[in-house]
């Protein structure tokens, strides 16, 4: 595959590897933190953490939008999915996560009608198709995924689709860093920037991260040779003393991102004045609903929401996981009462959690799995 | 080592120790993760099945039961669409039964075939499942000697629902297990993966993704026959066809059952592009993704050329690779070396793999 | 957090100018292009998908660019791996 094989070339990795242990002063220690989870995937599915020097670290982010939905809005969008003639649609991440109540996949046991869909636009598909239905999309992602969902309802108006609406769970990374940034226990060195959140909002909203934090950051792609090479660039620029917000991931994100995108979650969404994040807690600013001029399409006016809280199990510590303060397995409940199969807390819950992905592809020691598979 | 490396370990053997515990069925419903070949699948059949029926027929929970001189198995099939590029309901319900029965290391010979019918249902689509079984049972060399017909009411059934169970002969000594696997024993897998799930998933026609895909669904029993008769006795240790959960549940059905390490790598494993494109757009991994005619083998290390040589002299088995070992550490897991030069955990999966966005 | 797989664009589709067929390791699906640029896109281009959107256009020039970067960096490793054997040879 073009644009992805390239990228996954072992003799490059080892190369670049030796560049980056190379970089690393003797004796310094050094934390970065992937802020997307699918940095966190890519780098369990490749097994990128056995080209790195032990000095270096990679703090696995806030960065799943599955994680960091709060139990209540699970709970809120089965409400919904239990009112007579509904249809809930969302995407295949959503079907196992735990509200205080169960799962979508145990809401449709018990009789719900909710349906796994690969776009947004299928859900207006099926809205299309059920005229006698109400049809709901159950949004989720961050700055990636919300111009996605602006366009279906812009679509849904522009067909005249009255039967279609968006439960909004939308989320925007910059304060969740600021949060992350701001927070006294803080231990990182620099960020390896989200690259496809950045395709629509740019590089630029990075640079307080730079000029009012100290701290490195560089947009970095998917591949696994996109993340060794941004770790290459971090220690190059905090070798030199620099501090900058560089784009490894120029090939897909533009710096100014993608305006088009932006003027559709502006045309549909708004700012939520706060939004609790599982893990982290109320984060003002940080999500977006469906605004005024398009109340028809909000299934938050539509229906009754109980809106209810579910705080997270206090033996939870995914707060600090988050944060990089705790490694997952330092986590108390971490693989014991805590399994992706029972998930306690959000870094347990999808595949691109911190928790589950070490669970999942990382669980034995590095060492042990090294001698292993030693030819 | 640093002493962060050993407080790694410890929680890490605490994590084992709490992995091994006794399956518990937590759910109070039955959810469609449970019949995905994953996790939850093994914690019912172990919670509630083997707690009721245990016997030691049943317990080793291999593809069949080995009886005397005989292999006996069944099987259920509900697949959604009845008839997708490359087979029906028909195929599969043959197939699936003759290659379980394969598996045991048996000759197929004869097949039960039950009916579950919706009331409404097509007679015509009946009949194309029949003949389709018909086809298939001769091309495995089997005959269906009985059968059963049920109808239900309309909506109480997904159309057709078939069953099949089988029994087959076993002229050879060999034993073959999940549990025989031993290390330095070699990993074949015996053709590409994933073809027949992803088929499937994509003739759904809910995701709308085109591609010149069809099912793998064959009998297996000529290519086993071949490779047994290649071997020594004793030399093919275990065979497992890769259905639901694919490869990777297969592999971890082994290491789990033998107390060893499987490792892999990824390079080896064959995909066709056009899985590999679906299971990319997707967000899946392909080595979960069923095959209804492929099979993974552990032989031992000295037959593994004789073995391969064996695989690629049957049209099923010509793209056959060891993609391989089993290793004594660390017990029961399955590792991969990734095509990147790294490595990781293959562990099952809770249910089916979901298309993901993120 | 998201899943964005490159893929080729084969066919504008004449009744929907805002969909194109593209091609993912020779699997097809419609994607929608209306998030794009105005920026002309066309059969042989390269996008991002996300969520059945393109989400961008992949830039060949500033994706060659990075290639050449790291396959730079693999030569000059192979160079000095070469240059230490040969070192060692003339030593032993």
């Amino acid at each position: 595959m073009r644009f992805v094989d390239e990228y996954r070339d072992a003799d490059t990795a080892r190369a670049l590897a030796a560049r980056i242990t190379a970089l690393c002063e003797p004796g310094r220690a050094y934390k970065f933190m992937e802020v997307c989870g699918g940095h966190t995937h890519t780098i369990y599915k490749h097994g990128i953490e056995d080209y790195l020097p032990e000095a270096v670290t990679l703090v696995h982010g806030p960065g799943c939008p599955v994680c960091v939905i709060p139990m209540g809005r699970v709970d809120d969008a089965i409400h919904i999915a239990a009112q007579p003639d509904v249809i809930m649609t969302s995407f295949g991440d959503m079907m196992r996560v735990p509200g205080g109540k169960g799962s979508f996949l145990d809401a449709k046991a018990r009789g719900a009608d909710i349906r796994m869909v690969y776009s947004p636009l299928d859900a207006l598909k099926i809205a299309k198709q059920n005229p006698s239905k109400r049809v709901v999309f159950m949004a989720i992602g961050f700055e990636t995924t919300a111009p996605s969902t602006a366009m279906t309802v812009l679509r849904a108006k522009a067909d005249g689709v009255d039967n279609f609406s968006v439960f909004c769970n939308h989320v925007t990374i910059i304060p969740a860093i600021k949060a992350i940034l701001d927070s006294p226990d803080l231990r990182l060195d620099a960020f390896i920037g989200p690259g496809h959140v950045s395709t629509v909002i740019g590089c630029r909203p990075y640079r307080f991260i730079a000029r009012d934090y100290g701290k490195p950051i560089v947009v970095a792609g998917f591949e696994p040779l996109d993340v060794l090479q941004s770790v290459h660039q971090i220690l190059t620029q905090l070798a030199q003393r620099r501090c900058e917000v560089e784009n490894q991931y120029a090939r897909v994100v533009p710096w100014d991102g993608n305006p088009k995108a932006l003027a559709a979650i502006n045309e549909v969404m708004e700012l939520r004045p706060h939004f609790e994040w599982r893990g982290l807690g109320f984060i003002s600013q940080s999500a977006l609903r469906v605004s005024a001029k398009y109340a028809r399409y909000d299934a938050e006016r539509i229906f009754q929401i109980p809106g209810g809280r579910v705080a997270d199990p206090t033996s939870c510590q995914c707060g600090e996981v988050l944060k990089g303060v705790l490694k997952p397995w330092e986590c108390k409940v971490f693989g014991t009462a805590c399994t992706p199969e029972t998930p306690i807390g959000t870094c347990m819950v999808s595949s691109e959690g911190a928790c589950a992905a070490y669970y999942n592809f990382g669980r034995f020691s590095r060492e042990r799995v090294k001698e292993a598979t030693r030819q | 080592m640093t002493g962060d490396t050993g407080l790694e370990e410890q929680v890490l053997e605490r994590i084992e120790r709490a992995r091994r515990r006794k399956a518990r069925v937590r759910e109070e419903y039955i959810t469609l993760a449970h019949g995905a070949g994953g996790k939850a699948t093994h914690t019912l059949i172990e919670g509630v099945f083997l707690e009721a029926f245990r016997n030691p027929l049943l317990e080793p929970l291999e593809d069949g039961a080995v009886i005397d001189e005989m292999a006996f198995t069944t099987d259920s099939f509900v697949v959604t669409p009845l008839f997708f590029p490359g087979g029906d309901i028909g195929d599969l319900a043959v197939n699936g039964t003759v290659n379980d029965l394969a598996m045991c290391g048996a000759r197929p010979r004869y097949l039960s075939a039950g009916f579950i019918l919706e009331e409404g249902f097509p007679i015509a689509h009946l009949r194309r499942i029949a003949a389709s079984m018909a086809t298939a049972a001769q091309a495995a060399g089997v005959q269906i000697v009985t059968g059963d017909t049920k109808v239900v009411e309309r909506g109480k059934a997904d159309g057709c629902y078939v069953v099949t169970a089988g029994v087959g002969t076993l002229d050879r000594p060999t034993r073959l297990s999940a549990a025989a696997a031993r290390p330095g024993d070699a990993v074949i897998v015996s053709g590409p993966i994933g073809e027949h799930g992803i088929t499937i998933m994509l003739a759904r026609g809910e995701l709308d993704i085109q591609a010149d895909l069809t099912s793998d669904t064959a009998p297996l029993n000529e290519l086993t026959a071949r490779l047994l008769d290649a071997c020594d006795d004793g030399e093919v240790r275990c065979l497992r066809d890769a259905t639901r959960g694919g490869v990777a549940t297969v592999l971890n059905e082994i290491a789990e059952a033998s107390k060893a390490a499987i490792v892999v790598n990824e390079d080896i494993i064959p995909v066709r592009p056009d899985v590999r494109g679906a299971c990319e757009l997707l967000g899946i991994d392909p080595l979960y993704v069923a095959c209804e005619g492929r099979m993974v083998a552990i032989v031992s290390q000295a037959s593994a050329e004789t073995a391969l040589t064996a695989l690629h002299s049957h049209p099923l088995g010509h793209e056959a690779a060891v993609v391989g070992r089993v290793n004594d550490d660390p017990p029961g897991l399955v590792l991969l070396k990734t095509a990147f030069g790294g490595t990781r955990i293959v562990d099952l999966l809770v249910g089916d793999p979901l298309p993901r966005i993120c | 957090m998201c899943l964005g797989i490159p893929g080729e664009i084969v066919e504008i589709l004449n009744d929907r100018p805002d969909l194109a067929m593209v091609a993912v390791s020779g699997v097809r699906r419609a994607i929608n292009i209306g998030l794009l640029e105005d920026e002309t896109v066309a059969p042989g281009d390269w996008i991002l998908i996300h969520v059945g959107f393109a989400l961008s256009k992949i830039d060949e020039t500033e994706a060659k660019a990075a290639l050449d970067f790291l396959e730079s960096i693999g030569q000059a490793y192979d160079d000095e791996i070469a240059a230490l054997r040969e070192s060692m040879i003339e030593q032993g």
